[in-house]
């Protein structure tokens, strides 16, 4: 056998965006083990629900991530019209689900972006990175802010869009599918990026389960799991099939962040499609008693929030357990017989957002 | 909209170990560990899922109480179960990865372990 050595990796490190260290330990060139850490920009935001009234709470959700922001709303607003069983007007639902496939498209093109650039292809990057600001135009349009968007509140949404701005919206998408294929055949089709993915971090399928993986890290794994299909906001009315790839590998997590764009769009278009006219909130009285998990699909996969009330203005719990988070024991299962230089490409494959993991 | 239905069993410290090898066993995956302090005891949830059916079992912990890891049914518990004990001082005995309170690096040791007071100054020396 030969000898052991650990090789610290993070937390500040080229490829990282944001603060996580693991402790590699190899043989020669081969990852035999990773102790991982996080830690460096843990928040506590889960304690201030203690300080704020239930209903400004939805601001210090949307700031749990940078990212992701409008869907940690709008799963911390269903977790409290969960428990107070408010009725959410349907044109809401669907201004919700039009916002959350936006958010989509925005961390998927963000996070193609960062792996371009991981791979060393920074004119991909560049070219993510443009397409996707087209997508943050609509949001700020829409909603105001380009990342946190402050339009999701309980019993329905601040701001309803016009038809006439949804059509715009979705002819804007037609034109940004075609630039978006040409973007996606590169990740998929050019044969250097196939060489540094294909075959490199293999999560197998049952691994991928039982370690806890979710959203495209578990879906590229062969698992057809996507919790838009419990048909929260307006989901149960769109048709959609989930992306599933089967290789397991880095390759196969790109490309369901590649196509599930497509299937965004698509989403989009079916929704402004439906979209009913009438009101897009409805008033809400009274304090939380009770608790109730919400789940729903972010962009990284399964987010829980879990809240609860004690009949007073103030919530007595906000627990809000993260896609990233649950992805790091599958990132210790891929690591694992890797060569050292894989492993940047490897940590970037899960999508990580430490922010909203560590909270 | 519908809510989704989510069932919750209260169940004993001593179960804690066979119901979930049972829902191991059965092909759920678990979804969650998450804590609550309510008076001055702890609720400890532990959620999973299977095709979309998302179930839960509470345990209740008296402060100073111990609580077994469940990391030998599902690996990836250590995550929650280091969590837990670094953010509300819960012992958890059996973990198959123990960070012994490094996973998260907090100014306040075991902050979420007490209620916030009005008084309280959430960040001492800023």
């Amino acid at each position: 056998m030969s000898r052991q050595i650990i090789i610290p990796f993070g937390p500040q490190h080229p490829v990282l965006p944001e603060p996580i260290h693991l402790d590699l330990v190899l043989e020669d060139e081969i990852v035999v083990d990773v102790i991982p850490s996080i830690g460096y920009v843990h928040r506590g935001l889960e304690k201030l629900v203690e300080r704020r009234e239930y209903t400004e709470y939805v601001y210090v959700a949307e700031r749990i991530c940078g990212i992701c922001s409008f869907v940690h709303g709008l799963a911390y607003c269903q977790g409290v019209e969960g428990i107070m069983n408010v009725e959410v007007p349907e044109r809401a639902l669907y201004l919700r689900t039009i916002w959350s496939e936006y958010s989509r498209l925005h961390s998927h093109l963000l996070t193609l972006g960062l792996f371009a650039d991981v791979l060393g292809f920074e004119n991909l990057f560049m070219n993510a990175w443009r397409l996707r600001e087209h997508i943050l135009d609509d949001m700020e349009a829409t909603t105001g802010g380009r990342v946190i968007q402050g339009s999701c509140k309980v019993g329905g949404v601040r701001r309803d869009i016009s038809s006439e701005k949804l059509d715009q919206m979705v002819s804007g998408l037609n034109d940004l599918e075609k630039e978006m294929k040409e973007l996606t055949d590169v990740f998929l089709r050019d044969s250097s990026i196939k060489s540094r993915l294909c075959g490199v971090g293999v999560l197998p399928k049952k691994e991928a389960y039982e370690y806890g993986a979710v959203g495209p890290t578990l879906r590229g794994s062969g698992w057809s799991i996507d919790m838009r299909k419990l048909g929260y906001a307006a989901f149960s009315k769109l048709n959609f099939e989930p992306v599933v790839e089967t290789q397991g590998d880095c390759y196969a997590r790109c490309a369901v962040r590649a196509k599930e764009m497509f299937v965004s769009i698509d989403l989009i278009r079916q929704a402004v499609q439906k979209i009913p006219d009438g009101p897009v909130e409805v008033k809400v009285t009274g304090a939380p008693d009770g608790e109730f998990f919400t789940r729903v699909e972010q962009p990284r996969g399964e987010l829980v929030h879990y809240v609860k009330g004690n009949g007073t203005k103030n919530l007595a719990r906000s627990r809000v357990r993260t896609p990233t988070f649950t992805n790091i024991p599958p990132l210790v299962a891929m690591l694992k017989g890797c060569e050292l230089a894989d492993v940047p490409v490897i940590v970037h494959s899960i999508d990580p957002c430490i922010g909203c993991a560590e909270r | 909209m519908k809510y989704e239905e989510q069932p919750t069993t209260m169940i004993t410290i001593d179960e804690l170990l066979a119901r979930t090898n049972r829902y191991f066993l059965e092909g759920y995956r678990l979804v969650q560990i998450g804590c609550t302090r309510v008076d001055g005891k702890f609720e400890i949830n532990y959620s999973f899922d299977k095709d979309y059916r998302f179930e839960n079992l509470r345990v209740e912990l008296q402060e100073g109480g111990t609580l077994p890891s469940i990391s030998s049914v599902y690996f990836g518990a250590f995550i929650y179960e280091n969590e837990i004990h670094d953010l509300f001082g819960i012992s958890v005995t059996g973990m198959n990865i123990d960070f012994k309170g490094t996973l998260y690096r907090t100014t306040v040791k075991y902050p979420f372990s007490r209620d916030t007071k009005k008084e309280d100054d959430l960040c001492p020396g800023r």
